[in-house]
């Protein structure tokens, strides 16, 4: 397929969100790789960075921090798949608003820029992480790269939530107005639900997101003071002259936050029910049911976003408050995995390289998720909460069960893009390594939370010594970041080389059962559900969507 | 004849008089109302000339969601700064909000916009009269355009007064000492509330321009309802913020 710059067919719409989303995650791991060389060999010079200082390292977790979730997490899953396959999915004849669209992929384009450019700005790259916590976000005196950079970092999410909303709008009316005859609620295809339900969280939550924005940036240049506080003492200067309070951040801005972290991870859970009835060929055990709990995980993460901030100085009734709804959330995410357990139960799984990255999704999924109820207790969480456990929780249950589906999907997808497959050995070799040096990274951070480790610290210096006793665990995690980002490079050597040497997919190459594998099917009703595969008689039979029901029945 | 441009099967009175007979006729001018839709099972291919007005109803309707979330953060925001005091060394309660005296303009200024939103409405539902609309799209001349314009310009003017008037009240307010910048926090409130709504009328007026603009442009009669209906409810929408916005600057301070 030729991609044409400003171009609105919805496919290549899509590749260009991968393409975004690719360059995105490139720049984000090498900052991560940064991050664990320094912790470790803390005086080794890095090209371009040199010696990283205190604050340095903490431009580090804030960039990497920015361009993983918003611009990884955030477009890869949810509008860079959609585009890719939401009409065909429905049976649409294209996107509602095409241009509405190619404009909202342009504007996050630009969000990346602006978000790079904070590099090369005076100062580099703002310190006080993709949080951005007041006072030290709202002071431009209060570190290096809180001045342009910080106005830079503010300026890209500004535009950022001006194209999620405008890509919203338009899957929204997509998915409500644009469906085939037939293709009726209980017929979509999981993958769907999950955009329908990440699209209506977009729009509820990054307006949210842009007001608090806005009175930050008024708090920086216009001299309002709602985020902080009287008298407060920020690098040596008294800068508060109100009552504002930085907790009137931390509530706006973790409205938008929780739900965020639903919106990356939604649509691997739906892509996750359609790999595994495929490729287990076996129907999704109560569809309605894992329709309805995708549904009721992304409300009830609209309530939730209190847990981020049991340490902040809150009233301790709202920590528990919020603390009941966050373990609410694990209902309906166990329904889930015992949903997706189902599917697998003794079936006669197919394990092609799509499906193990869709298991290994379940199984980061569950691994990470474990943790959520343990860090919901705020009395738990009070010494938890600045520790890498923390960090260990969230990258295992977003970051890795996030990039894990986005692999699924490009495995899975990748046949309707180039019409060819991709490398099956290759890509069992990138899952494997990929899996073993996930879990070698991010599962030993537990261990250095639980023994104290606090995060966004630099080095742990001075009389402390106890901590010489966790060296050994960051030396294995740094060893460990190092061999799962090498992994990747086979996973791009496989594209680079699939794309034109890679064999030729039959049509339907997966035998799956949901619309964007069908032939042209004109016109035609659709008669079926989602996921009508017959097993375990005749494994090779299956009823695909675009197929009549009139036979038998 | 089918009922082109309306939702419904249109209820048309059926005498059958022979010839001579009075000529159908929609009960239901403004085009909109009810819903015969059925969202759960969609019909394929082209669903009729209303399939497009649907779909940018429906994109605006979603937009103006979002919308008001952002008009949501900024009113709970309000609320919390508000309560946001502190107690000094002697235990006394301080609170640096002092309550802000709205500018005796702003209920000409509502007025004015509730005015405006009835002539918009007005416009809006020129462009749905079923007989018109089909002369309009059998081509015999344009006399839904001709009877909506007028009203799209009094629309234009009274927008265009309202930001005038809400640009008098920030005068006024800088006269009295009231700046953005100024220490209070209910100053900050005001100017933000009523200048992010103020960007929005903005854009609403440029809509509206525009829409005067493409209902002698645009040759399709579809897309000359779209662009009216979708400024118009965009247009109310506006207003109803500013209602809901305005009593909490005058009653909430």
């Amino acid at each position: 397929m030729r991609l044409r710059v400003f171009t609105t067919s919805h496919r290549a719409l899509g590749i260009l969100y991968l393409l975004l989303a690719l360059v995105a995650v490139i720049a984000g791991t090498l900052l991560s790789l940064i991050m664990r060389l320094h912790r470790i060999w803390p005086d080794l010079a890095v090209p371009f960075f040199g010696t990283i200082k205190p604050e340095g390292y903490l431009a580090l977790v804030t960039m990497h921090g920015t361009l993983m979730i918003f611009f990884v997490l955030t477009t890869a899953p949810q509008i860079g798949f959609a585009n890719l396959v939401l009409p065909e999915q429905i049976g649409a004849r294209g996107m509602a608003f095409p241009r509405l669209n190619a404009a909202a992929f342009w504007l996050t384009a630009l969000a990346l820029l602006v978000l790079l450019a904070a590099f090369f700005v005076p100062q580099g790259a703002p310190i006080s992480g993709w949080t951005s916590y007041p006072p030290l976000s709202a002071v431009a005196s209060a570190g290096p790269g809180e001045g342009a950079g910080m106005d830079l970092w503010l300026a890209s999410i500004a535009i950022f939530c001006l194209a999620s909303w405008l890509g919203a709008v338009n899957m929204l009316v997509t998915i409500l107005g644009e469906r085939r005859a037939g293709m009726t609620w209980s017929r979509l295809p999981m993958t769907v639900w999950a955009w329908l339900v990440t699209s209506i969280l977009t729009l509820l939550v990054f307006s949210v997101l842009l007001a608090a924005i806005i009175l930050l940036f008024s708090d920086r240049h216009f001299g309002s003071s709602f985020f902080v506080p009287r008298g407060d003492l920020v690098n040596g200067h008294i800068v508060g002259h109100g009552d504002g309070s930085p907790l009137l951040w931390l509530h706006l801005f973790w409205f938008f936050g929780h739900p965020e972290v639903y919106i990356a991870v939604l649509p691997g859970m739906g892509l996750a029910t359609s790999l595994f009835a495929n490729f287990a060929r076996r129907r999704v055990a109560g569809y309605r049911v894992m329709a309805a709990m995708l549904v009721a995980i992304g409300l009830l993460g609209l309530v939730v976003w209190g847990h981020h901030m049991f340490v902040s100085g809150m009233n301790p009734y709202a920590g528990t408050a919020f603390a009941l709804t966050t373990m609410a959330i694990a209902v309906p995410s166990t329904v889930e995995a015992l949903g997706w357990l189902t599917i697998l139960w003794g079936g006669r799984l197919r394990l092609r390289t799509p499906m193990l990255f869709a298991l290994g999704f379940l199984s980061f999924f569950i691994a990470g998720g474990l943790t959520g109820p343990i860090l919901a207790q705020p009395a738990l969480d009070a010494y938890l909460h600045n520790t890498f456990f923390v960090v260990a929780h969230f990258h295992l249950v977003m970051a890795m069960a996030g990039v894990f589906s986005i692999f699924a999907g490009i495995y899975y997808w990748f046949p309707l893009i180039s019409g060819r497959m991709m490398n099956e050995s290759l890509g069992k070799l990138h899952f494997w390594i990929t899996l073993i040096a996930a879990y070698g990274t991010f599962f030993p951070m537990h261990f250095s939370g639980l023994a104290g480790e606090p995060r966004h610290y630099e080095r742990l210096a001075g009389p402390v010594t106890s901590f010489s006793a966790i060296a050994a665990n960051e030396r294995g995690i740094t060893f460990s970041a190092l061999l799962l980002a090498s992994a990747q490079l086979i996973f791009l050597w496989n594209i680079f080389t699939s794309v034109r040497r890679g064999r030729v997919a039959e049509a339907n190459p997966w035998e799956a059962t949901t619309l964007e594998w069908a032939p042209e099917m004109g016109r035609g009703r659709v008669e079926r559900g989602p996921y009508e595969y017959e097993i375990p008689a005749n494994e090779t039979i299956f009823h695909p969507q675009w197929e009549l029901a009139s036979k038998q029945e | 004849m089918p009922a082109t441009f309306t939702r419904h099967p249109v209820e048309i009175e059926r005498k059958d008089t022979g010839i001579g007979g009075k000529p159908p006729l929609d009960r239901r001018p403004t085009g909109g109302g009810g819903d015969g839709d059925n969202w759960e099972n969609r019909p394929s291919g082209r669903r009729g000339p209303r399939e497009l007005l649907t779909r940018y109803r429906l994109g605006v309707l979603f937009a103006l969601a979002g919308d008001l979330m952002f008009f949501v953060a900024l009113v709970s925001a309000f609320f919390v700064r508000q309560s946001a005091g502190h107690f000094d060394a002697r235990e006394n309660y301080v609170s640096d909000w002092h309550p802000l005296a709205v500018p005796p303009i702003l209920w000409i200024n509502t007025a004015i916009l509730i005015l405006s939103s009835l002539t918009m409405e007005m416009a809006r539902r020129q462009l749905f009269h079923e007989i018109d609309v089909m002369d309009e799209w059998l081509g015999l001349g344009r006399p839904a355009v001709k009877r909506a314009a007028p009203w799209l310009v009094a629309t234009f003017t009274l927008g265009s007064l309202f930001l005038a008037g809400q640009w008098i009240a920030w005068k006024q307010l800088v006269q009295q000492g009231f700046r953005y910048n100024s220490p209070d926090p209910s100053s900050h409130f005001f100017y933000l509330i009523t200048g992010t709504h103020g960007i929005h009328l903005l854009l609403g007026v440029i809509a509206l321009a525009a829409a005067l603009g493409a209902l002698f442009i645009l040759r399709r009669i579809e897309l000359r309802q779209i662009v009216v209906d979708c400024t118009a409810w965009y247009w109310h929408t506006m207003g109803l913020f500013w209602i809901f916005l305005f009593a909490l600057l005058v009653c909430f301070q």
